[in-house]
């Protein structure tokens, strides 16, 4: 699948934004003043710019809300809603901390539980896929989840998160290990794609068109693949081992920031492979497994 | 609505004769002609070094190795298979992307669309490219537009591909009644979906090529084994000899 940065961007910056106002909701930290202001400011900012994002994506993005009519079964509906319900409802909490209003913490609880359920939302619009096998898993849930709770952890300073970045580091290992496999396991081939394992074993004579297309450029994406294992060892120690690392060290704000960094830059280049590697089953007809 | 119809009347769809399909790309040039009406297919640099296109239907062709018989050519076209099941119509975030609980047509309301890609993510047979030019997801309507259309003969009330077919490899008509000849066909080739496992059930069936007899010798290769005699011979001997 072609690694739009729209989306990379999206899913890396949104799923951090909304870890960290989940912890923030929950009252991890409970800041006031200036301080809950940047706080806050820090979970709104990076939620909604990946959201922003996001809506570069889109071909024709002046139907946007019509995108909140299909929540009964789109997840990508779904997800707009979840969004947008948890920064309005995480608001008021955000300005009774900077303002010390002493709103009810419930609301601030709900709130959090929902951000949570927004990212969820985002990995399903991926797990839901059956032609791309390598998403098409439960361990894709469980690794966008477990970056948002890691990485919210890390931002909200709480003693668990050096467990939960190498927690992330098993997740993408385990995505790895077997997704590698996943494609092989969905059983599709040329030869199921056009019916010809009836006949004998299929291979391309002529391609179908010479220049590229939509579904070439979009889902059948192989430039790059050769660095697939430097980059998922890059990923590794910036997304997990060293931003644990560097949180055990005495370095107070400092540290966090530093963390931060290295989770982010790990976390971008972890989500480049998630589309990268994914491979469509379209590309049987082109005579790419991918 | 993004919700698929329990069951539809009619199930309007193609079935495609992979026998007698010899590639000619006339239904390509059909379905993109009639569909380039009205708010249209663009094409991207058509006439320059890096041409590109949105196309509703794409024409393969596979040699396909078979054990103990010659290797056969299939030419194979590829497009929306109108499924029961369609995978893209219930990711999409907009309803734009509908089936139709009359006849199972599988339409873009381009109005609503987004343009997201997610429907053509979901679909495993790459029925669905977005316009460049548009920013809106494009696919085969089945030529709903002429189908029903009594402003045109009976005869052209069919979709673009079918019509223009010269080997009639394509073939019109409702899968939901037994008694359609679309079905009859089905039934007596073995008529069968594609990627069955990834549960679309298509509606658009293709009919398996017909298997060939083994290979049989030249009529001409006695001739190959040529023995030269006479003076050619003593040529042949002499010059082998130098």
């Amino acid at each position: 699948m072609h690694p739009a940065p729209s989306v990379i961007l999206f899913s890396t910056l949104s799923g951090l934004g909304f870890g960290f106002l989940a912890f923030l909701g929950w009252g991890a930290l409970l800041p006031s003043g200036w301080h809950a202001f940047f706080l806050w400011g820090l979970g709104y900012g990076l939620a909604v710019a990946g959201l922003l994002a996001a809506t570069f994506h889109l071909g024709n993005p002046k139907n946007a809300l019509k995108a909140f009519t299909q929540c009964r079964t789109s997840w990508l509906s779904r997800e707009a809603w979840a969004s947008v319900a948890t920064l309005l409802i995480l608001a008021p909490v955000a300005l009774s901390d900077i303002f010390t209003l002493g709103l009810p913490r419930i609301i601030g609880q709900i709130g959090g539980t929902l951000a949570i359920l927004t990212v969820f939302t985002t990995a399903m619009i991926y797990t839901q896929i059956k032609a791309v096998p390598r998403w098409h898993h439960w361990l894709t849930p469980v690794m966008f989840l477990t970056f948002a709770v890691a990485g919210g952890a890390m931002l909200a300073g709480m003693g668990l998160a050096p467990v939960l970045l190498l927690a992330v580091g098993a997740i993408l290992w385990a995505v790895w290990r077997v997704g590698d496999k996943a494609f092989a396991r969905a059983g599709q081939t040329m030869g199921t794609a056009t019916g010809l394992d009836r006949l004998g074993v299929p291979s391309v004579l002529d391609p179908a068109h010479t220049a590229g297309n939509y579904l070439k450029r979009e889902m059948i994406f192989v430039v790059g693949r050769k660095h697939a294992a430097k980059l998922r060892k890059i990923a590794l120690a910036l997304a997990s081992v060293l931003p644990a690392l560097v949180l055990l060290m005495p370095f107070g704000i400092w540290g966090i920031a530093l963390a931060a960094i290295l989770h982010l830059a790990g976390a971008l280049a972890a989500r480049w492979l998630f589309f990268a590697e994914a491979e469509h089953v379209v590309g049987l007809y082109y005579g790419a497994r991918g | 609505m993004t919700s698929l119809p329990q069951s539809t009347e009619k199930r309007l769809g193609l079935v495609i004769d992979l026998d007698t399909c010899v590639g000619c790309q006339a239904c390509v040039t059909a379905c993109k002609g009639w569909n380039d009406g009205g708010i249209g297919l663009s094409d991207q640099d058509p006439y320059g070094a890096d041409p590109s296109g949105t196309f509703l239907n794409r024409v393969h062709s596979y040699q396909v190795a078979i054990p103990d018989a010659p290797a056969q050519v299939v030419t194979f076209p590829r497009s929306c298979l109108h499924c029961d099941n369609a995978p893209c119509v219930t990711v999409c975030p907009t309803g734009a992307s509908y089936k139709r609980a009359e006849d199972g047509i599988v339409l873009v309301n381009e109005d609503a669309c987004i343009g997201c890609g997610l429907c053509a993510w979901a679909c495993p047979y790459g029925a669905r490219e977005m316009d460049a030019a548009q920013g809106v997801m494009k696919k085969c309507t089945l030529c709903v537009d002429r189908i029903y259309n009594e402003t045109l003969p009976e005869e052209d009330r069919e979709p673009a591909c079918v019509r223009t077919c010269p080997t009639n490899a394509r073939h019109f008509g409702d899968l939901a009644d037994p008694e359609s000849a679309v079905s009859q066909l089905v039934a007596s080739r073995g008529g069968y979906d594609l990627m069955p496992d990834m549960g679309t059930k298509p509606t658009n069936k293709y009919l398996p090529p017909r298997k060939k007899g083994p290979g049989t010798a030249s009529p001409l290769a006695p001739l190959l084994d040529i023995k030269a005699t006479g003076i050619a011979g003593w040529l042949d001997r002499m010059l082998g000899k130098l």
